[in-house]
């Protein structure tokens, strides 16, 4: 186990603490890059796909994981961006303007639905925001001079400088990875600030955070802000990568898939956003993979037991039917969320670092290091 | 003004079947300070269920109900001892994913079984109207407002009244010190789940002629029953009542006077405005904080 000797602040706020983090990122960062000449198109679409999710994940995770203040209104904060990209794009704006735009306005948005969410807490805040998107998506439905209604826009091929990215290429991949080591990395950076510190005080408790000295309302819309600000940007690069948008698209259902990226991945470390935006994204390939192979695994298994050959094709019929019907797929997401809330509130992050830490201290491991503590207590809850 | 007072009419029918779920998650919030999100599925289940016993085994109308209503009270036991118990005293936001989960769940399962048609059960109440002068009112939306109306009575009375009731509350105040005084918080938690599951599927059973029955019933009232316990603050069982029948109201009015499309976003853009003016809700309790 290594022991980090740290002397001085500049040490402890250290985005790398130590060499080997350096060689980590670096391997993956090489890996990423040499992705596209390996996979299959499929999976790269799907990597872009992992990409925008992490982002939106990254941008809900100030907000949600840092700030404590939840929202069930992501999805809105997408199709803001989404939309302004589309139809700054009609009007011939290049790339960079209409990136920074669709940023820039969602971010305002973000700051004026965080004035009114100042008041609210918990399942308030909640149903605030869910309100919020629906009546965002709803604009979108009947605002058909600019959205085009229920129809839907179409989103050109990307232009920068003169070079047109198309939505399958290498390098539409890299922008969106590019964009979101930038976020990532912005994100850690503001996180070690005094901005960040307070978000972080604010969702630990608000009374303590206030008596220090924070400003909590200031810091509350900044963290909408600026949480809005990103997914904006995500929206616009999601609507390059669909090529085709509409209202339809940007539900309730997005929103609760964009809280699932953060409780799974594990809801305080960006680590988990990754982490929750692959898992998302993955579970779809890899359903449809068990779909097609696992009907006559089952049928394998059953006929080595013993089962004759007419029953294990049985079997497999059976399988074959239990596994193509309709809505298993969000069955399957229901009980994935139940299960993770249950048996790993901390997420995928939090079982890397148990196990990291089961072998540090190899035969010392204590289950209740991670341990949360239970509250009964209404006036302790309601913080 | 026949008009208007028609629209009021239906808009309070409406408004009585958001109260009746509204209930149920007033209920599960009152007794554990857990927001379940799975309220509109468990109505939906419910509805598949009393479908089951009257649609397809034939049985007599109100026979089925009661047996809808009793495997959906067990249900109910079994959700919150599978689902809600292990993470009770957990961030209540863990406590609302997991339900959200459930509801999914449900959701897809329900479809799987009972398919994606939409389903109806005869009921006494499904034809005949009312006539009043020349207001016309149809029986199954009369059912409902008389139904709410009972339902939320009798709770009233129970949570106010029986000691069963006051052990709830006090579990919702403190489960700790209930557990103390003698109260099994486990127990009484369970039933509360039950007594909810079964007030959804009494508002499933009444929807049944109004609005069929589908696999995503549940989470389209569901989501405009949410809003109706919020605004009546949630907690209080007048409030989800007055919330939901409220809510009903200003739909069925914004549908009528209002430009298409107003009807959807009306009572969410109500309920913001509620929540800035009042944020605990109309008939909230304002909460101190404890340093």
């Amino acid at each position: 186990m290594r022991f980090l000797f740290k002397t001085d602040y500049e040490d402890d706020i250290r985005l790398m603490p130590h060499s080997g983090y350096l060689v980590t990122y670096g391997v993956l960062l090489a890996l990423l890059a040499v992705a596209p000449f390996v996979l299959s198109s499929y999976i790269m679409s799907q990597l872009v796909f992992v990409c925008i999710y992490a982002t939106v994940g990254v941008g809900l995770m100030i907000l949600t994981g840092f700030t404590g203040q939840a929202s069930l209104g992501h999805a809105a904060f997408l199709a803001i961006g989404a939309y302004t990209a589309a139809f700054l794009q009609q009007y011939n704006v290049p790339f960079p303007v209409y990136f920074l735009a669709a940023g820039l306005l969602t971010g305002v948005v973000g700051a004026l639905v965080g004035f009114p969410a100042l008041r609210l807490q918990g399942i308030y805040l909640v149903i605030a925001t869910i309100s919020f998107a629906f009546i965002v998506e709803e604009i979108l439905a009947r605002w058909e001079s600019v959205t085009h209604g229920n129809e839907g826009m179409r989103v050109k091929t990307m232009q920068v400088f003169g070079m047109a990215i198309s939505r399958d290429s290498p390098t539409f991949y890299f922008l969106c990875l590019g964009f979101l080591i930038l976020t990532i990395v912005g994100t850690l950076n503001l996180l070690r600030s005094p901005t960040g510190r307070a978000f972080v005080a604010i969702r630990d408790s608000e009374t303590a955070a206030r008596s220090m000295g924070i400003n909590v309302s200031l810091y509350k819309v900044k963290s909408f802000a600026i949480s809005a600000a990103i997914t904006g940007f995500a929206g616009c690069l999601f609507a390059h990568k669909l090529s085709f948008i509409s209202p339809e698209m940007f539900t309730l259902l997005l929103s609760i898939e964009f809280i699932i990226v953060i409780l799974i991945g594990g809801s305080f470390s960006l680590h988990g956003a990754v982490l929750g935006a692959i898992f998302l994204v993955m579970i779809d390939p890899l359903l449809t993979y068990l779909k097609d192979d696992l009907p006559g695994m089952i049928a394998g298994v059953a006929s080595t037991f013993g089962a004759g050959k007419e029953s294990a094709s049985q079997i497999q019929d059976k399988a074959a039917a239990i596994a193509s019907a309709n809505g298993l797929k969000g069955a399957i997401y229901g009980l994935i969320i139940v299960l993770f809330v249950l048996f790993e509130p901390l997420g995928l992050y939090g079982r890397w670092l148990k196990i990291k830490l089961f072998f540090q201290l190899f035969p010392l491991y204590k289950r209740a290091t991670f341990k949360r503590q239970k509250i009964y207590v209404k006036s302790e809850r309601n913080r | 003004m026949l008009d208007f007072v028609q629209q009021l009419v239906s808009g309070i029918a409406l408004g009585c079947v958001y109260g009746l779920i509204a209930l149920g998650f007033v209920l599960v919030y009152k007794a554990t300070e857990v927001v379940n999100f799975a309220q509109g599925d468990l109505m939906m289940l419910g509805g598949f269920f009393a479908f089951t016993f009257i649609g397809m085994l034939g049985l007599n109308y109100w026979l089925g109900f009661a047996g809808a209503v009793i495997c959906m009270a067990l249900f109910g036991m079994l959700a919150e001892r599978v689902v809600v118990r292990p993470i009770l005293g957990y961030p209540q936001f863990s406590i609302i994913m997991a339900t959200i989960g459930l509801g999914y769940f449900l959701r897809s399962i329900a479809g799987m079984i009972w398919g994606t048609d939409d389903l109806k059960i005869d009921t006494p109440f499904s034809q005949g109207v009312l006539r009043i002068g020349s207001l016309v009112l149809a029986h199954d939306k009369l059912s409902v407002i008389a139904a709410t109306v009972i339902l939320c009575g009798l709770l009233y009375l129970f949570f106010n009244r029986t000691t069963l009731g006051t052990a709830m509350r006090a579990s919702s105040e403190n489960m700790l010190a209930a557990y103390y005084m003698g109260i099994p918080v486990k127990r009484v938690v369970s039933i509360v789940w039950a007594i909810s599951a079964a007030v959804a599927t009494a508002a499933g059973v009444l929807l049944a002629p109004i609005t069929f029955i589908h696999s995503n019933v549940g989470l389209v009232l569901g989501l405009k029953a949410f809003p109706a316990a919020v605004l009546g603050g949630f907690g209080s069982i007048p409030g989800a009542v007055v919330g939901g029948v409220l809510i009903g109201v200003i739909e069925s009015m914004a549908g009528f006077y209002l430009p298409q499309g107003w009807k959807d976003v009306a009572p969410y853009l109500v309920l913001l405005v509620v929540l800035l003016l009042k944020p605990e809700g109309l008939f909230g309790v304002h909460t101190r904080k404890k340093v």
